[in-house]
């Protein structure tokens, strides 16, 4: 168990830069969650933290010591692969002992570490198995057993569930959760999944481009998004944005289509009738036929419990609402919860917060 | 801090490790390369000196000058020391050109029929015939010399081109490698052509072999230095010298390996009989690398 | 094995199948067949009678100590050339297969000797191992090896192993390489997570996947070796001096060609017959096997 520091990393593909400097000090104990789409340097982040890839400059710290110019294998880390990586020729047990064998600990200790291990992943009846005698969710069990018996300094998972189906997905995540609970290991953990971020991380990381857009707890990252990238990125369905300027001393907002809304929790700094973009998200949107915005409805999809209604405003701005029961007419009037409401700076899509 | 310490030791370790892998690496390859190059380079060195410098043993290392001479001679005279009778190099580059084209022809043509016949129609003893051109795999010529020479004489094909090609035509290989081809074309596209009123012969000549056309280069690689490298067939078919291909017509040239040879003509031979397959292989490597691996496994 | 969708026709695939079909009954199965029933034949020395001996021709060649020294040269021969073969090439592709400056141009100059003929490759190696011509023969001479290929039967068997293995190494390189760039690199970053430097890493777990791979090359070496290098012996040694570098192929063709003794040609060649069948079902039993993999 140990702390990570992640210092200034960057890294380029030729010349093509990658990650424009990366800075995250994950504590003993914790999970850290990187989340973000294809292509926005998450994963090559996790393998310069797994010394599988060079930082161009920047510098990796496990346990206060830099460990930058080392090969993974004296990292003393351990890592859960997308692919699982099970070394087909190997039965269950082999893959689990083989980090062990080679740091040459004694048989009786092997056998023990992985007995255990396997037990808390009830795959003890599996350990003489080849991996393709395994179903999927079982390889991915051994994969996490052979990172388990490492009693390793730090886990590194590179998207280690989105090779299930959903309700193993489901399941494996919560089983992650509750090992690395129990286990105490620091954690990083890659995904791509919203949904995966939010459940599985004590902090998450949002990337975007190659930048952390966000590092905060899944609630304040909820709650209070560092921009509109991270706002859109993370919530189902998807946060609205509307255009907006703002109005009567930064106490209120004009939509586009007229109506005015007010600020409950004070002033936004900025000059009168800039440009802004107001978030709301469809859950915090509510039918009111006297105060509401009118609205188009498109499509109403009934979820059960609630119904998510597709719709448009009049100058054809698209909006999602979230509203308990069934849906109603054809046209109806959404209003906002005012204290629900996120401002953007309609330019750079930060967000601007009270003075 | 013993930690850091530690650390320094073990990067500065991994960084040796590095460098000596990357070192040890470049040699060996270079090491490789420099075997495989070595006879190629004394035989182009040598095919540009004069029958006596190479006679005597001087083993020239550098090139020398009668490389235009001993080109020319090769190519419209033939050498070969002692022996009465040379044949000239473009003869015999022109027998195996012949011969490497209409193998690696006639091998894709029929075996593109036959796969299309096993894998698209259902018909008697469809399987019994697709072992039987599939045990042929297992009766090289070499362990079937003589009384393939009798059937040869019978039939009167010694002594001629159709005689050094047509049996090296059958081809189990080929074939395997069609009908493997031929299985990912999916089912659907025999239903459109059957929608579309096309016949089997239609559908071969639209949609089967425009798709075939990368499988065909890369079997036409393989097959052209199959037929431009037999040894023993056109050793057996052909005592005629105007038939002689260059591979054999070569060895004869050095016969017993006398020193009063004209090593120097034969060099030059050496170099003509390399340079065809090996450029083949060199500008069709994709395609070559490509074919070799699917057909043999 | 075959396809749902077909088209119909009986007459149409039987002539697609045709030419195949025929040549390969004309060229392969009647000579086989003549091939085996000629080896229960015997002709007199002057060719005028023959008689049937049934398997006398065999029960002759396995007495016949110049058969078995070539049954004991191919053995030397096969092996030597097939450990030969595949070890440099598994050596060199999996130097190869590193991520290295100049990767791609050292492959191009490793595989262009299989574009050379067996016999040429024999020729090649003459100019440099020819005791009066030849850059090593001559300075074998100058150290003080009395070096004579042609009259020395051991340097003899040296120089067609060297000359049949050398032309073999380019083809088992091209299929190590496609064996090494198959193995998923996630599951040898996970053994490099997992503590293994790179020589344990080769022998724990790429050498362990590479081993169908190997295995196939084992026996498509073993008959290369057996009946590809003709040319090899033909051109190099012509199966001399003495018999120190006949093989079983060889003597094929010297007893069917030169001696003219057909019945024990026959026979030799069906020995060697059984041989290929042999190889070739071991290995694909083991392709059968292979696939789960």
């Amino acid at each position: 168990m140990a702390s990570l520091d992640i210092q200034g990393v960057t890294k380029s593909f030729g010349t093509t830069k990658v990650l424009h400097g990366i800075d995250l000090a994950i504590h003993d104990g914790e999970m850290v969650v990187i989340v973000g789409a294809s292509g926005c340097g998450k994963s090559t982040l996790l393998r310069i933290v797994a010394g599988l890839e060079t930082a161009t400059s920047g510098a990796v710290l496990i346990d206060k010591v830099d460990v930058t110019p080392l090969e993974p294998a004296d990292r003393d880390i351990a890592m859960v692969f997308q692919t699982y990586a099970l070394y087909p020729h190997m039965s269950v047990f082999d893959n689990m002992a083989y980090g062990l064998k080679i740091r040459r600990l004694p048989k009786a200790e092997i056998a023990a570490r992985v007995k255990e291990a396997a037990d808390l992943l009830s795959i003890g009846q599996l350990l003489e198995r080849k991996p393709r005698q395994l179903s999927g969710g079982q390889r991915q069990r051994v994969a996490m057993g052979r990172a388990i018996v490492r009693h390793p300094k730090l886990f590194l998972f590179d998207e280690p569930l989105s090779n299930l189906d959903a309700k193993l997905r489901v399941q494996m995540r919560a089983e992650i959760r509750r090992l690395q609970k129990r286990l105490r290991v620091t954690s990083l953990f890659v995904t791509h999944d919203q949904v995966e971020a939010m459940t599985l991380g004590d902090r998450l990381v949002v990337m975007h481009e190659g930048r952390a857009a966000q590092i905060g707890t899944p609630m304040e990252v909820w709650a209070r998004p560092a921009d509109t990238y991270v706002a859109s990125f993370i919530g189902s369905p998807a946060m609205n944005f509307l255009p907006a300027t703002l109005t009567e001393g930064g106490h209120a907002a004009r939509l586009a289509g007229g109506a005015l809304w007010r600020f409950t929790d004070g002033a936004r700094p900025g000059r009168e009738g800039a440009a802004i973009t107001i978030g709301i998200r469809p859950e915090h949107l509510m039918p009111d036929a006297a105060e509401g915005l009118p609205v188009t409805l498109e499509l109403a999809e009934p979820l059960g419990s609630e119904t998510v209604l597709h719709a448009h405003l009049a100058d054809g701005t698209p909006i999602t609402a979230r509203v308990p029961g069934a849906a109603a007419a054809d046209t109806l009037s959404l209003a906002p919860d005012l204290a629900a409401l996120h401002v953007f700076d309609a330019a750079t899509g930060k967000r601007i917060d009270p003075a | 801090m013993s930690a850091t310490i530690d650390v320094q030791r073990l990067a500065a370790a991994s960084r040796r490790r590095r460098a000596r892998e990357r070192v040890m690496t470049h040699a060996a390859l270079i090491l490789g390369v420099m075997i495989f190059a070595l006879p190629i380079w004394i035989t182009l060195i040598g095919s540009t000196h004069d029958t006596d410098t190479i006679g005597r043993g001087d083993v020239p290392l550098l090139p020398g000058s009668e490389a235009f001479n001993n080109y020319a001679r090769a190519w419209s005279e033939g050498g070969g020391g002692r022996n009465t009778f040379s044949v000239p190099a473009s003869t015999m580059l022109l027998n195996s050109l012949t011969m490497a084209l209409i193998i690696a022809g006639g091998k894709i043509a029929i075996s593109l029929l036959s796969a299309f016949a096993v894998v698209f129609f259902a018909f008697p003893f469809r399987m019994f015939f697709f072992w039987m051109i599939f045990i042929t795999l297992m009766l090289p010529v070499e362990v079937r010399i003589i009384p393939t020479f009798q059937v040869m004489t019978d039939l009167a094909l010694i002594n001629t081109m159709t005689g050094l090609t047509l049996p090296l035509i059958a081809s189990a290989t080929a074939t395997l490698l069609f009908r493997q081809f031929f299985l990912t074309i999916p089912d659907e596209y025999v239903e459109a052509a059957k929608v579309d009123g096309a016949g089997p012969m239609r559908f071969f000549k639209d949609v089967v072999l425009p798709l075939s056309v990368t499988s065909m280069a890369a079997l036409f690689v393989i097959q052209f230095i199959y037929g431009w490298n037999q040894y023993l067939w056109p050793l057996l078919m052909v005592s005629d010298r105007d038939l002689e291909t260059v591979i054999v017509g070569l060895t004869k040239m050095i016969g017993i390996g006398d020193a009063q040879n004209e090593w120097n003509l034969i060099m030059t031979t050496a170099v003509f009989a390399l340079l065809p397959p090996v450029l083949v292989v060199v500008l069709m490597q994709r395609w070559f690398i490509k074919g070799l691996t699917e057909t043999e496994k | 094995m075959r396809k749902k969708v077909i088209f119909r026709g009986v007459t149409l695939p039987y002539l697609l199948l045709a030419p195949q079909l025929l040549i390969t009954l004309v060229f392969f199965f009647w000579p086989a067949g003549m091939a085996v029933w000629q080896s229960t034949l015997r002709e007199d020395a002057f060719g005028l009678s023959t008689e049937f001996v049934a398997f006398e021709n065999f029960t002759d060649l396995f007495r016949d100590p110049i058969y078995l020294n070539a049954a004991w040269n191919t053995v030397v021969f096969s092996s030597a050339v097939t450990a030969l073969a595949l070890g440099s090439a598994l050596f060199l592709a999996v130097q190869a297969d590193k991520h290295i400056r100049g990767a791609r141009v050292y492959k191009t100059l490793l595989i262009w000797p299989y574009a050379v003929a067996p016999a040429l490759a024999a020729v090649l190696w003459l100019f440099i191992f020819h005791p009066s011509i030849g850059l090593v023969g001559k300075a074998l001479a100058v150290i003080g090896v009395e070096w004579d290929f042609r009259l020395n039967g051991g340097q003899a068997m040296t120089m067609v192993i060297i000359a049949a293995a050398w032309k073999q190494v380019s083809y088992n390189f091209i299929f190590f390489l496609a064996g090494l760039q198959s193995i998923p690199t996630s599951v040898l970053e996970a053994a490099a997570i997992d503590g293994a430097r790179p020589i344990r890493r080769f022998w724990t777990v790429i050498f362990p996947l590479l081993s169908p791979t190997a295995f196939f090359l084992l026996v498509v070496n073993l008959v290369y070796a057996f009946f590809d290098t003709f040319g090899v012996i033909h051109a190099l040694t012509r199966g001399g001096p003495g018999n120190a570098t006949e093989t079983l192929i060889y003597k094929v063709y010297v007893d069917g060609v030169q001696n003219l003794n057909f019945g024990s040609s026959a026979a030799q060649s069906v020995i060697l017959m059984v041989i290929v069948i042999g190889l070739t079902a071991v290995q694909f039993r083991f392709i059968e096997r292979r696939v789960h993999y």
